[in-house]
């Protein structure tokens, strides 16, 4: 069978996230709205699921602000599509919000790491 | 940001791309053709949607819905034609009435007068008890300029008509004699050459001449070489010094084409009670307008003292020039534009009605809006939008209305002798001030109408408007506001028409006040002599005796005769007068002063009481008579007999005593409004003037004969200028006061009969939405046996009780409204039952006729379908 994960177990993304995987996706290399998708998806280990319709709209956001630029090119199998690439403004910005991303994430777990033990810890009792 | 930056095209390309993609990829994952398809789209989710979130995303979302909204209530507008036709032109006649009224207003009364610092221009002139303002005479003047603290400078003006030479003949011209600083003083600066030097305005100095720019235009060709060139006027050479700037226009003095330098040659500039100037002066710094009426009454209080004999009892009377100016329009611009407000708040209210009973009816559609849900404040917005476009069409409508108006309302004012004294008045354009104040008109109408679906989306409960058809109590609530403004409405009529009403009567009593003589088949002709050839008063009454005999010839002449001026004009010209054989203590007699030849009283048809009229024979040669009216008679001689009597000047001095020969009965000197006053008429024979006014009673039409008059002058001597030839009814019917009164009568008048036709609109459209309300009501009521007739006295009790109250509200606020209307009145009591009664009557059966259609239908109603109703 295909390697499709079950839609029950995707996680949907957290509001704000989803800016930050595209402009990490697009760091790779330019890529199409497609592409990104499942650049996702795999690297999530089929984790997150992208809400399409919210892909497109954040590439459009992105790109109204200038952090990447898309342009009408040509994929692998010789298919239309809309390439994006990052800018360097969007580089900047990438790296600037991974720092950040980094240090909430590890906030997050060391807080859930010491809240969650003795809850645990107290049921196992 | 409004635009869109990518087109929708291109997004929809692109998820196709992305759906094409997926499938490819999915195929290689080894899904077939088609499960590969269905996979992709799937796993997208909504095309439909992404592409609405984009849409969505790139757009203005409120410019959408507006745009949305307004092509809804284009749509809902022309879905009901009458109703709208109806609330835009109402609204575009208020807005548009208002509009042109202030644009008047905002050239009289806003603007300041084209002059430098205007706020520190005065007037000056002397007064005397029984006249507040009277000219100033040359010596009083030199006196105030010399003595005053008060003014930087102080200048003299007088209008004069001088006869200029043109290749053709001469021709009488309008012109203004001033002294050298009057521009400086205006803070005028001429557009070409130079102003008037000092040494220009004593006598004997060079005789030099400004030209108003019309008159540059007009008779120069706009030449730059005109400095320097002579003008003959009155038979001496002046020459043209300067060229007014255009646009410049002195409403105190009349629209003059020459302007010359005042020289004190004349008898009257050396004589300190002949008086024939007006002052205008500027204050220095920091003086007000009062402390200089205090110095120059303190330096009038000095001349009293130093030269009793001609200044007894003269003070000085000083007032901002623009009060001078416009003080006499300021009350008739204000009515006018306070009637063009009540108008535009009938208007408002008709319309916000108008657009309650379209809600009303709307109700459901707007609960099935809400039903479906649609939130209130989209609702609200959706109707905010409506009255907006409506407002939006009506002001646009009003605003054409307004360049309608004015320009027919300036064609009128340019024709009216009075505004000459009013020229900014044809100033009146449609500027910023009256676009801002179209603007805010607009924007209050909308807030206005905006209140009324806004109320009626928030009052109305969704279940309950869908389920019944207006039982409820919000339904209620709308009848009666409607009534309450539909009462407005009526009261704001009655203030309205019964200005109109009182207005209109006074025209008509104006009209119609007892001139005492006849008018009819009487021409009249203004002669002027040149001073040049007519130098002597025997000169001047030769050519009188033989004009008048040569007209006395003509065909279709029954008797002519010459006066000073004209009857039912003026009383310009006054004399100061003692009674021989009197105790006089200083108080001298003020007497309009007319110049007449033998055959004036006959030509008019005036009533002898007393004595003889003058004969032709009296002239110069023989003792001075002089006729008195019946006033003076009664005022100076009660109870005694005038005849014989012997009239001088104060000082009796020998060359002034003439002999009282006859009383005629009072007939109007002055203007149709103006009070009697004691009049005297010297013979034109003994003391001619070189102005005068031929005056013929006619057989047959007396237009017909005018060209035939300034032929026969012209005939006897071709230097004679001829002028304002016209019959003595339109002299009455054209005056100033009569224009004066028909202008505001008529335009009130028109505001009120609007007024009339909008209330009786609002009235009906009350009055039936209530009997469409109350339908089923009428039926069960039918059905439980009342009779169609108690059916239509019910409805149009109810109308007639509306009416009622808006009548009894109208005429208390009519009484206060009158009362400001006062100075307007000629004639008639501000409280005048007949007026009143008359207005109540029309503005009582426009209400029934207005409720009449709706106590029929309602009469009419069929039980049966009434109450299958919903």
């Amino acid at each position: 069978m295909p390697t499709q994960k079950n839609p029950d177990d995707r996680l949907a993304l957290l509001q704000g996230t989803l800016d930050l995987l595209i402009l990490k996706t697009l760091a790779l290399g330019p890529t199409h709205g497609q592409g990104i998708a499942r650049l996702i998806q795999r690297q999530s280990e089929e984790v997150f699921f992208v809400d399409h319709g919210s892909l497109y709209l954040a590439l459009q956001r992105l790109e109204d602000r200038k952090w990447i630029t898309a342009k009408w090119g040509v994929s692998e199998n010789n298919r239309k599509a809309r390439f994006y690439t990052l800018t360097a403004k969007g580089r900047e910005h990438l790296v600037e919000k991974t720092s950040e991303w980094q240090r909430l994430s590890r906030a997050m777990g060391l807080v859930l790491g010491v809240v969650d033990s003795p809850e645990l810890g107290g049921e196992e009792a | 940001m409004f635009w869109r930056r990518r087109s929708s095209n291109d997004f929809a390309e692109e998820i196709k791309s992305h759906l094409e993609l997926e499938a490819e990829e999915l195929r290689r994952e080894g899904f077939s053709e088609d499960e590969a398809r269905r996979r992709a789209r799937v796993e997208f989710g909504s095309v439909q949607a992404a592409r609405e979130r984009f849409s969505v995303r790139n757009r203005a979302v409120w410019l959408e819905n507006f745009v949305r909204d307004a092509r809804f209530a284009i749509r809902q507008l022309l879905k009901n034609p009458g109703f709208s036709v109806i609330a835009i032109v109402v609204l575009a006649l208020g807005i548009g009435a208002t509009t042109a009224i202030f644009a008047f207003v905002d050239a009289a009364l806003i603007k300041p007068l084209p002059y430098a610092a205007p706020a520190r221009l005065v007037r000056i002139t002397e007064r005397e008890a029984a006249i507040p303002l009277v000219n100033i005479s040359y010596l009083d003047y030199l006196d105030w300029n010399r003595l005053n603290t008060v003014l930087s400078s102080m200048d003299v003006f007088s209008g004069q008509n001088l006869l200029l030479r043109t290749p053709t003949g001469t021709e009488p011209v309008p012109a203004v004699q001033v002294s050298s600083g009057f521009f400086r003083t205006l803070g005028v600066n001429p557009a070409l050459g130079r102003d008037f030097y000092p040494s220009e305005q004593v006598p004997g100095g060079p005789k030099v001449v400004m030209l108003s720019y019309g008159a540059w235009e007009r008779r120069f060709g706009r030449r730059e070489d005109v400095i320097g060139m002579p003008v003959m006027l009155n038979g001496a050479s002046y020459s043209v010094i300067g060229v007014l700037p255009r646009g410049f226009e002195f409403a105190l003095a009349q629209s003059a084409d020459f302007w010359t330098a005042l020289q004190p040659v004349s008898d009257c500039e050396k004589h300190r009670d002949c008086h024939n100037l007006y002052g205008v002066g500027r204050l220095k710094d920091g003086v007000s307008v009062q402390t200089a009426l205090a110095n120059m009454q303190s330096i009038a209080q000095q001349l009293e003292r130093q030269y009793p004999d001609t200044n007894h009892g003269r003070g000085a009377s000083v007032m901002p020039l623009s009060e001078a100016i416009i003080g006499e329009i300021r009350p008739i611009l204000l009515i006018l534009l306070a009637g063009a407000g009540l108008l535009l708040l009938i208007a408002c209210v008709n319309v916000s009605s108008l657009l309650m009973v379209h809600a009303e009816r709307r109700k459901r559609e707007i609960a099935v809006r809400e039903a479906l849900g649609a939130s209130r404040s989209r609702i609200a917005a959706q109707l905010i939008t409506e009255v907006m476009v409506l407002v939006i069409a009506g002001g646009l409508g009003g605003l054409l209305f307004a360049g309608g108006a004015m320009q027919v309302l300036t064609l009128l004012i340019a024709k009216q002798a009075v505004m000459t004294r009013m020229p900014y008045l044809l100033g009146a354009r449609l500027s910023t001030h009256e676009l801002e104040l179209a603007g805010l008109l607009l924007l209050l109408a909308g807030i206005f109408f905006s209140v009324t679906p806004i109320v009626h989306v928030l009052t109305s409960e969704v279940r309950e408007a869908l389920t019944e058809g207006g039982r409820a109590a919000s339904g209620r609530f709308w009848r009666h506001m409607g009534k309450r403004l539909v009462v407005i409405e009526l009261a704001t009529t009655v203030v309205l028409l019964s200005a109109a009403g009182l207005l209109g009567k006074s025209l008509y009593r104006l009209l119609h006040v007892d001139v005492g003589f006849q008018t009819d088949h009487l021409a009249t002709l203004m002669v002027r002599l040149p001073q040049s050839t007519f130098a002597t008063d025997a000169q001047q009454v030769a050519f009188g005796r033989s004009l008048i005999d040569r007209v006395e010839h003509l065909p279709g002449v029954r008797s002519a005769a010459a006066t000073s001026m004209l009857p039912a004009t003026c009383t310009c010209n006054s004399d100061w007068l003692r009674i021989v054989g009197r105790p006089y203590n200083g108080e001298h007699i003020t007497a309009n002063e007319r110049h007449v030849s033998s055959d004036f009283f006959t030509t008019i048809h005036a009533t002898l009481q007393a004595g003889r009229y003058f004969t032709d024979a009296e002239d110069a040669s023989k003792p001075k008579v002089v006729l008195i009216n019946r006033t003076f008679a009664r005022e100076y001689f009660p109870g005694e007999d005038a005849v014989g009597k012997i009239l001088g000047d104060p000082a009796l001095s020998p060359s002034s005593l003439k002999q009282i020969v006859g009383v005629v009965d009072d007939f109007k000197d002055g203007a149709l409004d103006e009070q009697q006053l004691p009049s005297e008429y010297i013979p034109f024979n003994q003391n001619p003037t070189s102005e005068f006014n031929l005056v013929v009673r006619t057989a047959q039409d007396e237009r017909s004969i005018l060209p035939l008059l300034a032929a026969t002058v012209h005939e006897l001597n071709k230097d004679v200028g001829v002028e304002d030839g016209s019959t003595m009814s339109e002299v009455i019917n054209d005056s100033p006061t009569a224009n004066l009164h028909r202008t505001t009568a008529y335009l009130v008048g028109g505001f009120a009969a609007l007024a009339l036709l909008l209330s009786a609109v609002g009235l009906y459209g009350v009055i039936a939405y209530s009997v469409s309300q109350r339908t089923r009501e009428i039926g069960v009521r039918m059905a439980l046996g009342a009779h169609r007739s108690s059916v239509h006295r019910m409805v149009l009790g109810d109308a007639s009780r509306l009416a009622a109250i808006g009548i009894v509200c109208g005429m208390v606020s009519s009484l206060a409204a009158a009362r400001l209307l006062r100075g307007l009145l000629f004639g008639v009591r501000a409280w005048d039952i007949s007026t009143f009664a008359a207005v109540i009557t029309v503005l009582g059966s426009a209400a029934l006729l207005a409720s009449y259609v709706p106590a029929r239908r309602a009469a009419s109603v069929n039980p049966v379908d009434a109450l299958r109703t919903d």
